[in-house]
Parts: structure tokens; C-alpha cells; sequence
């Protein structure tokens, strides 16, 4: 589904990422793990459009996402949550969910203006679908609670459920259980096991090895810029440059 | 008891229709404001409305219908050219930008001696607008503030001012919906001076440039810019304020600099906030029961 | 006829990028637009003639006095007003808006002190006698005024790219959280650059105090106009922009002003930055990426 090949990425006179080439098939649980500044953020900056690649291709779905605007990326089928969490803080949930759904509610300025029928209606049924997200996530009950009160762990949750509401085909999760105690880990585990079964394809980035052996169908490991392995969580495991990698930072 | 009115409005009128003039030009800045973008280049879309509609009025004996409606439309497209290249700024520099290119205006209507009469400016505008056609004005630009503000545009504008890139990322275009706001905030600016261009007969280049964008920018900024009834709450202070102040002569002005440090220092979010006045009358805003928990009291890691 | 414009173009352009170097300097290391600027140059100004006219002192220690006056009181702008604003976040235009308030305030202030007359320097202490260099008229406030900005510019120059200081200003330029990150006492270069910056200011105003002979309290609103059209010339935050961008636009007012008649003046300025905002609207040296936090 997501494919990259042979991509780069020069910052100046850093090279961050060379030689990239890996496949997300679809349907997948796509895991991407490697040392701390290895690149992998990179990664999903590229594949958004936030950054262009100093060279090689990304395709998804066939069609190239090079040279696109960040919103038409997300409109072609992608969504993603952030490391560093980017929810909208003033907003209530239910407004943080709908932001999300910004491509999808169809009305024109004759029924904005005018509150006609049409836009009342998808504005309700916004609400409703953001209620939906938000208690498949967990967070049920407080759609009208502002964003800046949730916990870190809420907040991630409401990242996920935002993401969501884009209708993507594709999830991009940067360290999804970040900061989170096992309970919480153990819960999102739940939550995006269950987006998965329902034909979500979901490409991650993570550091716990717990989370990602647990969850992942294929592996791949970036160190310096390179990918240095990928495969199943078994062979990723045992593989040795995988180790020598992670030597001295055990999880 | 009409006799109290008559007498009323022989003395105040001038200043009650100032006040709705006002209304417009802050509810302009709020604006591009509620996207996070700081327009200083109002009051010269006002000029450029200004001198548009009081030139076809003068000049080419147009009907005042027409010429408010130049006067609405030229500042919209100037915005539009101006705003696809600086509007790819971001945060300081684009305000940078926008004083700039208020200076470029206002040195423009300067210079423009045939058509603009420089620095003496237009006297002689025909006083051709009503009392009703302000408050006209005001309610269609409220109303269809209002409405922007509950639609998807409103939304999107709401998730730009918070994070640009994330609200990016969830499906916005946020370079054509700032376009929307800077050129929609132009086109209420160009109204508020069409309308006041034929309220005093006569305007000059002096009145549209840097001192005239503080002032509204004071205003919607002291009056809150949480919602809409902040701006237009602040413009009736601020344009009320001079006459209250008039015993105290030069010093005014010192005042109204004194207020907007004091405003920006202690009510960061402007007179009228909803939220500040609901703490203070004790109202607590509804929790709706949770059914599943977050994790409970422990301190998150950030 | 014009090498006096030529010398005439560089004394101006040398003020002009004084003022704007002292803006710069906030925007860059702030991250602040700072229109409290031409305030400063103003209170220059009016320090040194006060001192001059009050205890007859000479020009060099009205010039010191200036230049410890605006410095103290752009250090009084940023600790009282500027500093709480850092430490709120708030978002980078307030503290644009508050330095507005605070410029009307001291502008008018001044007014209601001094009055609003064009006060000018006793005639006796302003350095005019003429001279000849290199076959060229110049007088002695000229040269002051040139040898004077170059020296201060030059001294910026290397500070900024040769010593410990400069590195850690350009630091904090690039991320002031970064920079704190590794130790570099953001809050207190936070002063100094206050202080360096506003001292500049003051400094330039009285220059211009003498080269125009008025001093007037409104002095520093038409500085801040041409401030902001040299940076978004020169580039927003780079000291290089506003030497060049000063320089070029002493040049091109004076000898617009000589060859096409002083009614073009503003129209060549304004020409230049309607262009430069529709096609490189960062300016020459700028940068069109936003700084992180």
C-alpha cells in the first residue's frame, strides 16, 4: 500500500536518511523501530508532505506523494498522530474529533450561511460520529470536555480518535504509547487491535519492544539513517545487526 | 420624549455611527486574528475602500450602491495578490509584511497627487450615508461572521490559530483558508471605509496608516477576542474613551497607551471573556460522567 | 554635486541602519517586533539635549548619557513588560501590541513634558565645520556620523560571529529552548540585547537630532517606518540585512530625492518593498522559515 524506495532525506549537510526502500502492505501492522534520532520521525514527515525527500519515491496506493500539499496527502487516504502530542487544546473533544472530518463534511456557503437543512444535518451527524470515535477510543461521556484537561494518555486517545475521523485508509502512529503506564499501553494495544481487524492499515513508530513484538506483523529497523532489517517480529528478534544496534538500550 | 432623542442625536450621531464604523474595522482584525494571522494591513484596505468608493462617487457620479461595492471589492483583490506570496509567512514576519505593505499603501495614496489629491487628500465627499446603512453593515458582517464561525471554515480557522501543521494534517488547507480570512477581513475593512468616507466629507492618507491600524488592533484586542461581541464591546470603549478622557487634554493618549500595556499584561484575553466572567460569577461549566477513566491522580510525564 | 549626494546618501543610510539594527536585533534574538523602538531613539535624543542644554556638557558625554538612557530604558521595557510575557507564552504578537501602547505612552508623555515644538542642539556644540576629503566636501558631523555607525556595525559584526556571546545569541536566535538546553543563560542575554539594542537606538537619534537639527517627540515614528521598510528589505532578523537594507535605502531616498524631485522620495521606497513583499518577501538576507520555540 505504502511503498518507499531508495528515499533520502539531506538537512544541510546531514544526511538523515539514505537508501530507504521498504513496503507497508495492506492491512498490515507495519512496526518502525530504531535508536533514538535514527530518522524515523523523518520518515513520517516525508510520507506527509511536511518535508520533501532529497531523493527516491513514495507511493501509496500506486500514486506518487511526492510534491504534495500536506491536507491532499491526508485526503488520498493517510492520518497521523504526533510524538510530541498535537492536539488542539483549546477546543473540546468533540470539536477536536470534528476537525478531523473537515474534508468530509461536503456543505457549501449557501448552507453555512444560511443554516439550512443540509448543513444542520451534517453538522449533527459530525457530532454523532465524534461521540462514536471518542468512546471507541475510550474516551466516551466527555465530548464536551476541553482538550488541555485530559490526561497525556487522554490526549493521546483523542489524537487517535481525531486521526480516525479523517477516514483514512492508512494510520500513521508516532509513538502512540508514549509516556504511558502498562495499563494504558495494554488498553491501546485493545483499541488499535480492534481498528486493525476492521481493515485499518496501521504503520507505527515506537520504542517500547514490548508494544511492538506484541502488535506487529512486520519490522522494519532504522539506524542512522539506514535500514539495517525487516521481517516478522521473530526473525527481527534474533537478527544480529538488530542487537548490535540496540546494545546498551535495552527496553 | 422624542425631543430628548432629537437633541441626542443632533450632538451624538456623529460618534454613535463612528462607533458602528469602528465595529466593522475591529470585527475585521478579529478576523484574521481567529486564524492567528496579525493583520496591521486593515486600516489600509480601509484607505484603499476610502478612496475606491469616494472617487466613484466624486469623480464618475456613480450610484452609492456601486460604489461601496468597489470600495468592498478592490481591497479584496489587492489582498488576495498581496496575501499568495506573504501570507507563506509565518507569525512575526508575516505581521513585518503586513506593516510593510500598510506603508506601501498609505505612500501610494500620498503620491497619487491627480487621482488621490496626496497629502491634502478628498474634500467635498457627498455625505451620502445613513445611520441605517451602518447598522446594516454591522448585522450582515456579524451575521455572517457568526455563521463562518459554526461551519467547517470556522472550525479549520480555529485549528490553524492552534497548530497549523496538525490542523494541516487532519484535511485542512490552511493557505486557502487564510487567503479567506485576510481577504474577507480586506473586504470588511474596504466596507468600514467606503461607509465612513461618506460620513466626514472629506478623507486624507494620513488617516489609514500605522496610528489608525493600532487603534483598531486596541480595540479588538481590549475588548476580547474570544468571540465576536468582544470587538465590537471594545470599539464602543475605545471610540467613547477620548470624549470621557477630554478634560484630561495630552494626556489621553498617554492613557490609552497605559491601557493597552495594562490589557495585554493583566487581561490577556481581552474585556469581555466569557470564561473569566463565569469563574467570577461562580457558574461551573457541566461534567458530563465518565465511563471509562483516565488514569487516576498520579501526575502524567509530559 | 554627487559625490555631496553620495556622502549626503551614506551619512542617511548610516542612521537608517543604525535604528534598524537595533530592531533587528529584538526580532532576531526576541523574536519580538518591537515598536517601542523609535521611542528610545527619541528619549535619546531628549536625554543628550537635556544634558546639553541643562548642564552644558560636551557632545561626547550627551552621546554616552543617550546611549546609557535608551539602554536603560529598553532594559526597563523588557524586564517589566516583556519578560512576564515570555514566561506566560503568550503568542509572539501581544508582546508587538504591548510595545505599541508602550511607545503612544512615552510618546506623548514627552510631549507633555517638552511640548511638541522642534527643539533643536545649541548651534555652537554640532560639529559642521567642513572639510575636505579626497576632493569631496564632508563635514564634520558627516564624518562622526559615518565613522561612528561603521564602528558600532563593525563591532556588532564580530561579536556576533567571532566571540562566545555572538554564537550564543545566534543560539538563541535559532531555538531558545535549545539554547537553554545547553546552558546559555537565555534570560540574561535576553537583557543584554534589550539593552545593547535600545542603546543603539538612542545613540542613532542623536545623531539624526544633529544632522536634521530637531528633536521633536513624534521623532521616532516616521525611524520606525523606514525600520520596518529596511528589514523587509534587508531581511527580518539578520544584522546584515539591516546594514545593507539601511544603506540602500539612504541611497535610493537621497538620490531619488536629487534626480527625480523630492516628491519621488517615498514612491523609489515604497516601489522596492512592494516588489520585495510580492516576490521575496523574507528579503535578501531573511529567512522563510519560522523560529522554534
Amino acid at each position: 500500500m505504502l511503498a518507499l524506495d531508495k528515499v533520502s532525506k539531506r538537512f544541510g549537510g546531514l544526511l538523515v536518511l539514505e537508501d530507504v526502500s521498504f513496503a507497508v502492505p495492506k492491512g498490515c501492522v507495519f512496526g518502525l523501530i530504531g535508536p533514538n534520532g535514527a530518522g524515523k520521525t523523518t520518515v513520517f514527515n516525508l510520507v506527509t508532505g511536511l518535508i520533501a525527500p532529497t531523493g527516491g519515491a513514495i507511493t501509496f496506493g500506486g500514486v506518487s506523494l511526492i510534491g504534495k500539499k500536506p491536507h491532499r496527502i491526508t485526503r488520498l487516504g493517510i492520518a497521523r498522530t504526533f510524538q510530541n502530542i498535537r492536539v488542539f487544546k483549546e477546543m473540546t473533544l468533540r470539536e477536536n474529533v470534528v476537525v478531523g472530518m473537515h474534508t468530509h463534511l461536503d456543505y457549501g456557503v449557501p448552507q453555512w450561511l444560511f443554516s439550512l437543512p443540509g448543513y444542520r444535518g451534517a453538522e449533527r451527524r459530525a457530532a454523532e460520529r465524534a461521540e462514536e470515535l471518542l468512546s471507541w477510543v475510550g474516551l466516551g461521556g466527555r465530548a464536551s470536555d476541553v482538550a488541555d484537561n485530559l490526561s497525556y494518555g487522554g490526549q493521546r486517545r483523542l489524537e487517535l480518535a481525531r486521526a480516525l475521523a479523517t477516514e483514512p485508509s492508512m494510520l500513521l502512529l508516532d509513538e502512540p504509547v508514549a509516556g504511558m503506564n502498562s495499563g494504558e499501553k495494554d488498553e491501546l494495544m485493545a483499541v488499535i487491535g480492534r481498528i486493525v481487524s476492521r481493515g485499518y492499515t496501521v504503520f507505527l513508530i515506537e520504542h517500547d519492544m514490548g508494544f511492538v513484538m506484541g502488535l506487529c506483523e512486520r519490522i522494519a529497523v532504522i539506524n542512522f539513517g539506514r535500514v539495517i532489517a525487516e521481517g516478522p517480529p521473530e526473525a527481527i528478534r534474533s537478527d544480529p545487526a538488530v542487537i548490535e544496534a540496540y546494545l546498551g538500550r535495552e527496553e | 420624549m422624542s425631543n430628548w432623542l432629537d437633541t441626542f442625536w443632533a450632538i451624538y450621531s456623529n460618534l454613535v455611527l463612528t462607533i458602528g464604523i469602528n465595529a466593522l474595522l475591529a470585527l475585521s482584525i478579529w478576523l484574521t486574528l481567529s486564524c492567528g494571522l496579525l493583520a496591521m494591513a486593515n486600516a489600509a484596505f480601509m484607505g484603499l475602500g476610502a478612496y475606491t468608493a469616494s472617487l466613484l462617487t466624486m469623480d464618475a457620479g456613480a450610484p452609492f450602491p456601486v460604489a461601496v461595492l468597489a470600495g468592498v471589492a478592490l481591497p479584496t483583490v489587492v489582498a488576495l495578490i498581496v496575501g499568495l506570496p506573504t501570507l507563506r509567512l509565518s507569525g512575526v514576519y508575516l505581521a513585518m509584511a503586513t506593516l510593510g505593505f500598510g506603508e506601501v499603501v498609505r505612500i501610494a495614496l500620498l503620491n497619487a497627487d491627480s487621482l488621490t489629491g496626496g497629502a491634502l487628500g478628498l474634500s467635498g465627499i457627498p455625505q451620502l450615508t445613513q445611520w441605517w446603512h451602518v447598522v446594516l453593515a454591522i448585522l450582515v458582517v456579524l451575521l455572517v461572521l457568526r455563521q463562518l464561525r459554526r461551519s467547517r471554515i470556522g472550525r479549520a480557522l480555529e485549528a490553524i490559530k492552534e497548530d497549523q501543521v496538525a490542523a494541516s494534517l487532519m484535511g485542512v488547507d490552511v493557505m486557502a483558508h487564510k487567503m479567506l480570512a485576510f481577504a474577507l477581513g480586506a473586504a470588511i475593512a474596504g466596507l468600514a471605509g467606503a461607509l465612513s468616507a461618506h460620513l466626514s466629507s472629506y478623507i486624507g492618507p494620513g488617516e489609514f496608516g500605522f496610528d489608525r491600524g493600532v487603534d483598531i488592533l486596541t480595540m479588538t484586542i481590549f475588548g476580547g477576542i474570544g468571540g465576536l461581541t468582544g470587538p465590537v464591546l471594545g470599539a464602543a470603549v475605545i471610540t467613547v474613551l477620548p470624549e470621557l478622557l477630554r478634560s484630561f487634554r495630552d494626556y489621553r493618549t498617554m492613557i490609552n497607551g497605559a491601557i493597552l500595556v495594562l490589557v495585554v499584561l493583566f487581561l490577556p484575553k481581552g474585556l469581555w471573556d466569557p470564561a473569566r466572567m463565569r469563574s467570577w460569577f461562580g457558574r461551573r461549566p457541566s461534567y458530563a460522567p465518565t465511563i471509562v477513566a483516565d488514569s487516576p491522580s498520579a501526575p502524567e510525564p509530559r | 554635486m554627487l559625490e555631496q549626494q553620495l556622502v549626503n546618501a551614506l551619512s542617511l543610510g548610516c542612521v537608517y541602519a543604525l535604528f534598524a539594527l537595533g530592531f533587528t536585533l529584538v526580532f532576531g534574538v526576541l523574536g519580538v517586533i518591537n515598536l517601542s523602538h523609535g521611542a528610545v531613539f527619541m528619549v535619546g535624543a531628549y536625554a543628550a539635549l537635556a544634558v546639553v542644554t541643562h548642564l552644558a556638557a560636551p557632545l561626547w558625554v550627551a552621546l554616552m548619557v543617550a546611549l546609557l538612557a535608551s539602554g536603560l530604558l529598553g532594559l526597563a521595557i523588557d524586564f517589566l513588560v516583556l519578560r512576564p510575557l515570555r514566561h506566560r507564552n503568550a503568542p509572539h504578537l501581544i508582546p508587538m501590541i504591548a510595545t505599541i501602547g508602550i511607545a503612544i505612552f512615552f510618546n506623548s508623555g514627552v510631549q507633555g513634558v517638552f511640548g511638541a515644538e522642534n527643539l533643536r542642539f545649541p548651534s555652537e556644540l554640532v560639529p559642521d565645520k567642513q572639510l575636505i576629503v579626497a576632493g569631496i566636501q564632508i563635514s564634520q558631523l558627516e564624518i562622526a556620523i559615518i565613522v561612528l555607525s561603521f564602528a558600532l556595525m563593525a563591532a556588532l559584526m564580530i561579536v556576533m560571529r567571532k566571540t562566545q556571546l555572538g554564537r550564543a545569541l545566534r543560539a538563541i536566535a535559532e531555538s531558545p529552548k535549545a539554547a537553554a538546553l545547553l546552558g546559555i543563560n537565555v534570560e540574561g542575554l535576553f537583557y543584554l540585547t534589550s539593552f545593547t539594542a535600545a542603546a543603539l537606538g538612542g545613540v542613532g537619534g542623536v545623531l539624526i537630532a544633529l544632522y536634521s537639527n530637531a528633536v521633536f517627540p513624534l521623532m521616532g515614528q516616521p525611524m520606525l517606518h523606514k525600520g520596518v521598510a529596511v528589514i523587509i528589505l534587508g531581511g527580518m532578523g539578520d544584522i546584515r540585512g539591516a546594514l545593507v537594507g539601511g544603506l540602500f535605502l539612504g541611497f535610493a531616498e537621497v538620490l531619488s530625492v536629487a534626480y527625480i524631485g523630492s516628491t519621488m522620495r517615498d514612491a523609489v521606497a515604497f516601489g522596492l518593498l512592494f516588489l520585495v513583499l510580492l516576490v521575496r518577501p523574507q528579503g535578501i538576507f531573511g529567512k522563510i522559515l519560522e523560529r522554534k520555540a
